[in-house]
């Protein structure tokens, strides 16, 4: 069965329908992007699989598990908070401001998951989640601040404090997209090491070079509906659809 | 305008003249001739200023000065405790605990607190008895004191202010700092105690501390219901001796001597919860 399964998904903000019945599946050790122009809902659906978002319609299931569900006896129950709270576990997020914790060092941001949701080990922890700052390049910074950071090194951390939690899934939210542009590398460097090892990766980006050489797959988003799905020869090298032709000759 | 002076003129043996201020010395001396002047009153004022010290240290006067601090620092704290739940049912998703904190806030904020205390000191006027069916039965002129009244005429008040000043904290956190907390599996209470509330800490300290120092001062009021707190315990003093301002000084120093603490206190917690 596929890591992430997605049927008709829906989603309203007040009157404007932003989702308008999404099918996606994402397979495991799978990287899909997601690209479209601004407004298509690719960063709601990402925020819907993690349940950020609550679906108007249709459902997500992330390991056989209904996002924000529990299914018993035929029928599906709204999960409360907490509940939702050990869905995401599973599930790490990376944002397009960093979302860093500002009054904790890198090395405590790291921490943070491990010790106060998983109750695990200190020491163990520490050992842990300076590799993983080692993994991203920034063993050195472990003691720095945010602020300290440059934004390419914060949003290296923020990979790190997703990892710490042990995903199955990744969710990139443009991650690139608050960086200056020669700050953009190092991110995504660490993020093709990380396709590399096999992690299942859902990226909303607009490093088009990045889908390219790393996405097994591409989805294209217009308008809340999937336009054009293939790997990314196919989509980005021969669109079909017009509406992907034309957003692909603006920033090709 | 035109320089009688060249560019190559500008030698090291240039006199150069520094602006003057004379407004500066004249309105520097204005000051201190009235500080004089008042210095001079104050001297030349019928006040026994070797009495002051010794009502300073009256054991009247401290005990007043207890009290004083007793019902300063329990009415702030439980009005920070009120604050918080009242600030979380006024962002609450709940439309009914919403409305409740809404007026709340306007009712305690609202009326004077001189009235408050007044009208808890009463209550016995109108309810015989406190009781919650089934539970407990206690007559209310019992339970009433002038401790209690004070204690909930001055932190029911305090506690709306801080209802006010914690949901400025908490909405002054970025939402992309509880996104963050829940996407590494945070329940609503963890992402609260360990990423929110340590950020709003920023917003909430200063005017609490501010609100602290009030209250240390506010708490003069409960003297019209005849509790031992500094003024109270002052007057008493000076009704035997008739010695009221004296009294009154030695009050008025304790009051600074509170204050200057708190507000020393106040430093050290902004600096410990300040910027990185």
């Amino acid at each position: 069965m596929a890591l992430v399964e997605a049927v008709g998904v829906r989603k309203s903000f007040g009157h404007t329908e932003v989702l308008r019945g999404i099918d996606m599946t994402v397979d495991r050790g799978e990287v899909v992007c997601l690209l479209g122009p601004s407004g298509a809902g690719k960063s709601t659906f990402l925020r819907c699989v993690n349940h950020l978002e609550t679906i108007d319609a249709g459902r997500i299931w992330v390991d056989g598990v209904p996002v924000g569900f529990r299914a018993s006896g035929g029928k599906l129950f709204e999960l409360r908070e907490h509940e939702v709270a050990r869905q995401r576990r599973d599930v790490g997020m990376v944002f397009q401001r960093f979302n860093l914790f500002p009054h904790r060092t890198a090395l405590e941001n790291v921490m943070e998951g491990p010790v106060q949701v998983l109750r695990r080990d200190r020491a163990e922890v520490r050992a842990e989640s300076l590799a993983l700052l080692e993994r991203v390049g920034l063993a050195e910074k472990a003691a720095s601040y945010p602020a300290q950071l440059s934004g390419g090194q914060q949003q290296r951390v923020a990979i790190a404090r997703a990892l710490a939690m042990k995903p199955k899934l990744m969710l990139f939210d443009e991650p690139t997209s608050a960086l200056d542009p020669e700050l953009v590398g190092e991110v995504l460097d660490v993020m093709t090491s990380l396709a590399r090892d096999g992690m299942t990766m859902i990226v909303v980006t607009h490093e088009i070079g990045f889908a390219r050489s790393v996405a097994d797959r591409v989805v294209f988003l217009v308008d809340g509906a999937v336009v054009e799905t293939g790997t990314p020869a196919d989509v980005l090298d021969n669109p079909r659809q017009p509406r992907t032709q034309q957003f692909l000759a603006k920033v090709l | 305008m035109a320089s009688d002076l060249r560019p190559d003129d500008l030698t090291d043996d240039l006199v150069v003249v520094p602006l003057r201020h004379p407004w500066r010395w004249f309105s520097g001396a204005m000051i201190l001739l009235i500080i004089a002047g008042l210095g001079w009153a104050m001297a030349e004022a019928q006040i026994q200023w070797e009495d002051v010290p010794g009502f300073f240290t009256h054991p009247v006067m401290l005990e007043g000065l207890l009290n004083t601090i007793v019902l300063a620092v329990c009415a702030q704290g439980g009005a920070i405790v009120l604050g918080v739940v009242v600030a979380l049912m006024r962002l609450s998703a709940n439309p009914v605990a919403r409305w409740f904190a809404v007026g709340y806030i306007w009712l305690f904020r609202g009326l004077p607190v001189l009235l408050q205390i007044l009208i808890w000191f009463n209550l016995a006027l109108v309810f015989k008895n406190i009781s919650i069916p089934m539970l407990f039965t206690v007559p209310t002129n019992v339970v009433m004191t002038a401790f209690v009244a004070a204690l909930l005429g001055l932190g029911l008040n305090e506690s709306a202010y801080m209802a006010e000043i914690v949901r400025a904290g908490l909405t002054s956190v970025d939402p992309g700092q509880t996104e963050a907390a829940k996407s590494i599996g945070m329940t609503p209470v963890t992402t609260l105690r360990r990423v929110v509330l340590p950020q709003a800490m920023r917003v909430i300290i200063p005017p609490t501390g501010n609100n602290f120092i009030n209250m240390i001062k506010g708490t003069s009021m409960a003297s019209v219901i005849a509790f031992l707190e500094l003024i109270h315990a002052a007057n008493n003093i000076s009704s035997r001796n008739l010695e009221i301002m004296e009294t009154l000084f030695a009050a008025a120093a304790w009051y600074l001597v509170m204050v200057s603490l708190a507000s020393i206190g106040q430093h050290y917690l902004e600096r410990a919860y300040g910027p990185r």
